[in-house]
């Protein structure tokens, strides 16, 4: 059924993502391909893969983007993904039910038995998050590693989507963002985390972290010796002496 | 967003089946001795509206990645608007596959005006709901508007209104009300299409900075894509149309697909010795309008994905 879940459960899993720490290395992305490539939703498919024009199927993208200008300015790594929203219009517009939303988690995934491939919820999603696969002829997302956080195959400490057990920066976090206690949320409470386009209304679950305020003159601890005034004469052979 | 062929092909072609199927049903259910006095009219016009709407629906299932299981897709009328659509189209089939029927053979009575009656109705409902299709789509900001379902519904009114009344033109019959109604549309759907254009200009409320939340920082702009060749996204949502290939189209839409067939239109109320070429000529120019027109409509609209690719 593609209506959204009529009461939703009060455990939302999802990703919480730091912008400050994101070095921009891609590895969440290529983990995500190899683990999801062999996972629930396989195979991402690749074309031309070897060629000039290669291109497939991915669940997560790492835009590099620049904020402001001048001395303000940044240089921030953007991980995109699936925020698996609470109104996820990709669900309603689907004709078959083939998408739907999990009551239990919140977990939206695509059932590939009865997509038609009409391509509609990849229209409906603001944020890019489904991904066509032309060669199977159906919509593939983010399964938010769901054959992975509840496989009790894997020892404990692995059962995080492949982006979160792989980022180098620990830039990624997962957890019950619909438990104020955890871990999560109190990051999202102590950091400020925020939600993507807003103004569509789509209520992600997914939180985004702000990249911390950047060091200015006055907050940099001060520089170590002044030289800004060159002393000569004896004073110079003093100096150059006492800097040894 | 990518005008595809299929889409705008079954869009245009569906709604204006529809409204011709609308015109002559609603004609026969005014008037039920139709039928005996109107000789092929009916059955000829029922036929091209059938053959339009069950081509323009059998074209958009080319598009689909698998077209076998298309029946899947009238099951979730409750929530999408697409399902909806669907649903409403194999339900307006019977009755205007029958009143076709009917008239081919010439039958009259109370129990045929009910059958034009409901398709009718049914024509109205399809149409409204392929509208509604791309009015609910809240990332693209240009269709995202309550004049999304009004222009296809008029455009259908139009397309079938010079179409029934070129076909009744060439019947000699007398259709000066359907004439003057689809003049009404076609001057509506020039206001409400020109509103949608000045709307459209400035719809997008996406921005980089508000699918990032970055704009605490300042102004966003993309310093390296996420993948160098195109994908899906980029290729399904980042279609760009010229403004100026953009702006050339909306005026052969606006004159050459409203305008000049309206002017037909008066040309064949004012001299009804050259309305069935007045009007056959009109019937032309408001489809490759309204073609021209569901192109722009794709075109030019905007995805608010493309906001993370720095893009306004």
């Amino acid at each position: 059924m593609t209506s959204l879940p009529a009461a939703p459960g009060a455990k939302k899993l999802g990703l919480v993502i730091d912008l400050d720490t994101c070095v921009g290395c891609h590895a969440c992305a290529v983990n995500c391909k190899e683990w999801n490539t062999g996972g629930h939703m396989a195979p991402l498919t690749d074309l031309d893969p070897y060629g000039a024009e290669p291109e497939g199927v991915w669940f997560n993208r790492v835009h590099s983007l620049e904020a402001g200008d001048g001395a303000a300015g940044r240089t921030v790594h953007f991980p995109r993904s699936c925020l698996h929203c609470e109104d996820a219009a990709c669900v309603t517009v689907c004709p078959t039910g083939a998408s739907y939303k999990r009551t239990e988690d919140g977990v939206v995934l695509v059932n590939e038995d009865k997509c038609i491939g009409c391509k509609l919820c990849s229209w409906a999603c603001p944020y890019g998050a489904r991904e066509f696969d032309s060669d199977a002829g159906v919509m593939k997302k983010c399964t938010l590693c769901i054959d992975r956080i509840y496989n009790e195959t894997l020892p404990e400490a692995e059962r995080v989507p492949a982006c979160v057990s792989t980022c180098p920066a620990s830039a990624r976090h997962f957890g019950d963002l619909g438990d104020p206690n955890s871990d999560v949320s109190k990051l999202v409470a102590e950091r400020g985390g925020y939600d993507l386009a807003p103004e569509l209304g789509y209520r992600p679950t997914n939180k985004y972290l702000p990249p911390r305020p950047k060091r200015t003159a006055e907050t940099a601890p001060a520089a170590a010796s002044d030289t800004s005034e060159q002393p000569t004469g004896l004073l110079r052979w003093v100096d150059r002496v006492l800097s040894i | 967003m990518q005008p595809a062929f299929s889409v705008i092909f079954f869009t245009t072609m569906s709604g204006f089946g529809y409204g011709l199927a609308f015109w002559i049903a609603l004609g026969r259910a005014m008037d039920e001795a139709q039928a005996a006095t109107t000789g092929w009219f009916g059955g000829l016009g029922l036929a091209v509206a059938l053959a339009a709407i069950v081509g323009g629906l059998l074209s958009s299932t080319f598009h689909l990645g698998h077209p076998e299981r298309a029946w899947r897709a009238v099951s979730q009328w409750r929530s999408s608007w697409l399902s909806r659509e669907g649903v409403a189209a194999l339900l307006s089939l019977p009755p205007l596959g029958l009143l076709w029927l009917g008239w081919t053979f010439g039958e009259t009575g109370g129990i045929w005006s009910v059958l034009a009656l409901a398709g009718a109705v049914l024509a109205v409902v399809t149409v409204a709901c392929t509208g509604m299709i791309y009015q609910s789509l809240k990332p693209i900001a240009a269709w995202s508007s309550g004049l999304t379902t009004p222009v296809y519904l008029l455009y259908a009114g139009l397309t079938g209104g010079f179409a029934a009344a070129a076909l009744a033109s060439w019947f000699s019959l007398d259709c000066a009300w359907l004439i003057g109604l689809t003049l009404v549309l076609t001057v509506a759907a020039a206001v409400a299409k020109r509103a949608y254009w000045s709307r459209a200009a400035t719809a997008m409320a996406t921005t980089p900075e508000s699918a990032t939340g970055l704009g605490r920082i300042g102004q966003v702009r993309q310093l390296e894509a996420p993948h160098v060749t195109e994908n899906f996204i980029t290729r399904e949502m980042g279609f760009q149309v010229a403004r100026k290939h953009a702006e050339k189209l909306r005026r052969i839409a606006l004159f050459g697909g409203l305008v000049l067939p309206a002017a037909l239109a008066v040309v064949a109320l004012a001299a009804p010795g050259a309305a069935a070429l007045a009007l056959t000529v009109a019937a032309v120019l408001a489809l490759v309008g309204a073609v021209v027109e569901r192109w722009l409509f794709f075109a030019e609209a905007k995805h608010a994905v493309m906001a993370f690719y720095g893009r306004r």
